[in-house]
């Protein structure tokens, strides 16, 4: 769609402002209610048997021990669930609960109400299980050769073709875990009618919706799911966790039950960012023009499906990054292991794959003799250009050339850096002399789409209701922190010509899906369904009253109210609801993944500096500086936010974070020994947004969440690089990378 | 055991089994859920609250050791209506995001820079580098409680 920009109206909270957002005084007063915080009058307490076998077969599994203590109001299996015994948004291959065979460890196996927490977790101990133990898949290698693939993305663009300059390079990606700080929670309250309403940590209340009413089998509107606070989700609520669980628990024993997951739980409760090993070939003339791109991609989905399918898409099509290359060859599998299920997490697939192609790129500029940015300045895929991958013509800005010139202006930080602690690697564990210390620079750039791709029908619903006080946004998308509801009321205001906009919440009976917050698609899809919606309902009114403007009073025609809102809304509320949907996208061909797959890009480029220590193998991250093609900054201050903490997500998985994973068991599931960053390893951050308008967007914004991580974690590791001379094809980078 | 202590300039009590935390009591027995759970060792901040004085996690700290205690929580930060300057400050620079280590951080800052009025930037990224946060990368906090401390 074409937005209609010359209808902006001046108005106080309207876009491009920094407007505070309408939760954050209730997240500082602690009264904002987080899953884990939701009350019912009379709740019983669930808990989970999580399997701690990677892989087994159940031999016995007796509840009747756990069932017959006082307090517990129910013990459910496997056998308890009256739908469909498995569930999945792509494919319904995941067990409600361990239908006979564990399949990861920490699957759930039983779960149990109770009184009270403390009982159902003891409860949890009294069932009797024995389990007879198999032999995990945990090599994705062997994986792939036993044909266990979840999905495989083919790409053949161009003829084979060959270069002068050969680079050819392994790569590895660790298992990151997303963190949130909220766990998995919810809580299931009956309606005594049979049905119940659930409030539940989710990216996505319609998509789990669908599938809960199926494992419950009763019909859609038996259940209503409801957006509910959220401590933070990066990837790990698109997928379901205590969903079904819940309802199982409610609807047996006819009472509210609430869940909360520890942290133990919540590492083996959600999906991972997958694992990944990659191995590239680029062949290069020798003024450094790519000729060739040959790569396969190899990514470990654990046991289930989850969003794998998508995952690979994106690592596969992504596989070049923003070049230009008319012979490309990229084989990308997800393959099924009994290791922790992998799924979506920021920058799904692409953050895989930049840190191998970026490697790449730097490793070409010195075989050919030239500085990193200027190899990819020869490069740079723009408006216009085939997609190398995919052959997609780019529509719409693409400013590439942009974003690595802003970058470059940033001025470097100066040498040295002083001998506070802070300052040095190593911290306040004074560790390192600053005479020990060498400095790097690293530089990356990254390319993302925007959106659901390959085909999917990807949409938004939005209500705008105009009432007496003002008015109302309806939709079921679910805020996770990221300021998707103010960017929304920010976009009404400024169609609406009024500040008195208010967003409710709706449950998924009330309005049709919004989609999933992820894939940096709300701010644009959402986004686009409000502004589409408060156009439409501006124009009904104006035109019903012959009027030229709208705003917090009423209908004006030039100097005169011609309407107040009581009058416009004399027979009640006027409602306008939109299902917005971005440009078509098709499947790639199954050969050769040719096709229009993708709606939208962002890119965004990264610098680096760092100070590392080389005996020790420590580093401190001094500056990150950015470049971020924003489409248009609807909230500034929430752009920055963004990109600052999307950094730091990159930053951990550059140095630090990373599931320890031993024959399918996670040895270090708990923030003593899965290592985020502080703020004693937050580096400065200076960024500059890059403003172009998108495709499509309400007022050209593009979604901002997922670049900064995408391209931050190469330039890190480029950095050390440049002050080690390591080789480094691996991350996070370890001490030992470094030192040994 | 029954419990009493002074919470937030209020006399309160609770019944305690054994191996409860004070973060338990707070959050289950006193209906005070402001202060959150994400860790359960200490690690990451979010339940801080200020005990006798002192800035304690308060998972790691049995409900049964707080007998006759004072202990200030997010709910105390604001006096009448009025929010804490440091969660003032955290609103208006944009420090808060998912919000879930928001009141760890609000209760830890407004301790620090209570005893530290003009604390530098590193010293108060040092002092509050036990408390977590996954969606920010500080940047916004930092600026929220330096502008405070200039």
């Amino acid at each position: 769609m074409t937005v209609d920009t010359a209808r902006t109206v001046e108005v106080r909270g309207g876009i491009g402002e920094s407007v505070a957002r309408e939760d954050g005084v209730p997240k500082v007063t602690g009264d904002f209610a987080y899953a884990s915080d939701l009350w019912a009058d009379g709740m019983l307490w669930g808990a989970t048997l999580h399997a701690p076998h990677a892989r087994a077969r159940i031999s016995r599994l007796d509840v009747a021990p756990a069932l017959a203590m006082a307090g517990v109001r129910a013990v459910l299996t496997q056998d308890d669930v009256p739908g469909a015994t498995h569930f999945g948004q792509d494919e319904a291959d995941q067990p409600v609960l361990a239908d006979g065979e564990v399949r990861y460890w920490g699957e759930p196996v039983a779960v149990v109400a109770a009184d009270d927490p403390d009982t159902a977790r003891r409860a949890v101990g009294a069932i009797v299980v024995e389990y007879e133990q198999l032999d995990p898949l945990v090599d994705p290698e062997e994986a792939l050769d036993q044909g266990e693939v979840l999905r495989s993305v083919r790409i053949r663009r161009g003829e084979p073709a060959s270069g002068e300059v050969v680079v050819e390079g392994y790569y590895e990606v660790g298992q990151q875990d997303q963190a949130p700080l909220g766990t998995e929670a919810g809580l299931a309250i009956p309606d005594g009618e049979g049905g119940l309403d659930l409030y539940v940590t989710s990216q996505w209340t319609h998509v789990d919706h669908r599938q809960i009413v199926a494992c419950l089998g009763v019909a859609g509107d038996m259940v209503r799911q409801h957006p509910t606070g959220i401590g933070g989700a990066f990837g790990a609520r698109e997928d379901m966790s205590v969903h079904v669980h819940l309802c199982l628990l409610a609807l047996r024993t006819g009472r509210p039950v609430k869940m909360v997951y520890d942290r133990a739980e919540s590492f083996v409760g959600h999906v991972h960012r997958h694992p990944a090993r990659m191995w590239y070939r680029h062949e290069a003339d020798p003024d450094g023009r790519l000729v060739r791109v040959e790569a396969k991609v190899l990514i470990d989905g654990g046991p289930y499906l989850t969003t794998s399918g998508a995952v690979i898409g994106n690592a596969s099509y992504f596989a070049v990054g923003p070049y230009r290359c008319g012979s490309v060859h990229v084989d990308g599998h997800a393959v099924r292991t009994n290791n922790p299920p992998a799924g979506a997490m920021r920058g799904f697939g692409a953050v895989q794959t930049c840190f191998a192609y970026e490697s790449q790129m730097d490793r070409l500029a010195a075989a050919v003799g030239l500085d990193p940015v200027e190899l990819r300045r020869r490069n740079l895929l723009r408006s216009g250009d085939p997609m190398p991958t995919s052959g997609q013509v780019i529509e719409g800005p693409l400013p590439v050339d942009e974003v690595l010139d802003e970058l470059a202006a940033i001025p470097l930080p100066p040498e040295g850096g002083g001998d506070h602690p802070f300052s040095l690697p190593g911290g306040t564990g004074l560790t390192t002399p600053r005479s020990v210390v060498r400095r790097g620079v690293g530089f990356a750039l990254g390319l993302k789409n925007i959106a659901f791709s390959e085909g999917y029908d990807d949409y938004a619903d939005a209500e705008v209701v105009l009432t007496p006080a003002g008015a109302e946004i309806h939709s079921a998308a679910v805020e996770v922190g990221q300021g998707m509801i103010t960017a929304c009321r920010q976009i009404a205001r400024s169609v609406l010509g009024m500040e008195r906009v208010a967003w409710v919440p709706a449950d998924t009976s009330q309005i049709g899906s919004a989609g999933s917050t992820s894939a940096s698609r709300q701010t644009q899809m959402t986004g686009g369904a409000v502004h589409d919606a408060a156009a439409g309902l501006r124009d009904e009114v104006l035109a019903r009253f012959d009027g030229d403007r709208l705003d917090d009073r009423g209908v004006w025609r030039g100097d005169e109210l011609v309407a107040d809102l009581d009058t416009v809304c004399a027979d009640g509320p006027v409602r306008h609801r939109v299902r917005f949907r971005h440009p078509d996208t098709e499947p790639g061909d199954p050969e050769t993944g040719q096709g229009d797959t993708h709606a939208d890009f962002a890119v965004a480029a990264h610098r680096a500096v760092v100070d590392v220590d080389p005996e020790l193998g420590l580093v401190r991250i001094v500056r990150i500086d950015t470049a971020q093609d924003v489409g248009k900054a609807l909230n500034p201050q929430s752009v920055i936010g963004q990109i600052e903490g999307g950094i730091m997500q990159g930053v951990g998985l550059a140095i630090m974070e990373e599931l320890v994973v031993d024959r399918g068991v996670i040895r270090n599931g708990n923030f003593t020994d899965y290592l985020l960053p502080t703020f004693a390893d937050a580096p400065e951050v200076r960024a500059v947004l890059v403003e172009e308008g998108s495709r499509f967007g309400p007022f050209g914004a593009k979604g901002v969440g997922e670049p900064p991580t995408i391209s931050s974690t190469p330039a890190i590791v480029a950095a050390i690089r440049d002050a080690t001379g390591r080789d480094l094809n691996r991350v996070p980078v370890r001490p030992q990378d470094i030192c040994l | 055991m029954q419990l009493r202590l002074e919470v937030n300039g209020e006399s309160r009590s609770a019944t305690v089994a054994g191996a409860a935390s004070l973060l338990d009591v707070l959050r289950d027995e006193l209906n005070m859920p402001g202060s959150k759970g994400a860790c359960e060792q200490g690690e990451c901040g979010s339940c801080s609250v200020v005990l006798d004085g002192e800035l304690v996690c308060s998972c790691l700290v049995m409900a049964a050791d707080c007998h006759g205690s004072t202990v200030v929580t997010v709910e105390g930060l604001a006096r009448e209506g009025e929010l804490h300057p440091v969660q003032r400050a955290l609103v208006d620079a944009g420090g808060v995001q998912c919000g879930f280590c928001t009141p760890g951080f609000a209760v830890a800052a407004a301790h620090f820079l209570g005893a530290h009025p003009g604390a530098s930037p590193d010293e108060i990224r040092e002092a509050l580098a036990g408390n977590v946060c996954r969606c920010t990368g500080y940047g916004a906090i930092l600026r929220a409680l330096t502008g405070l401390a200039g």
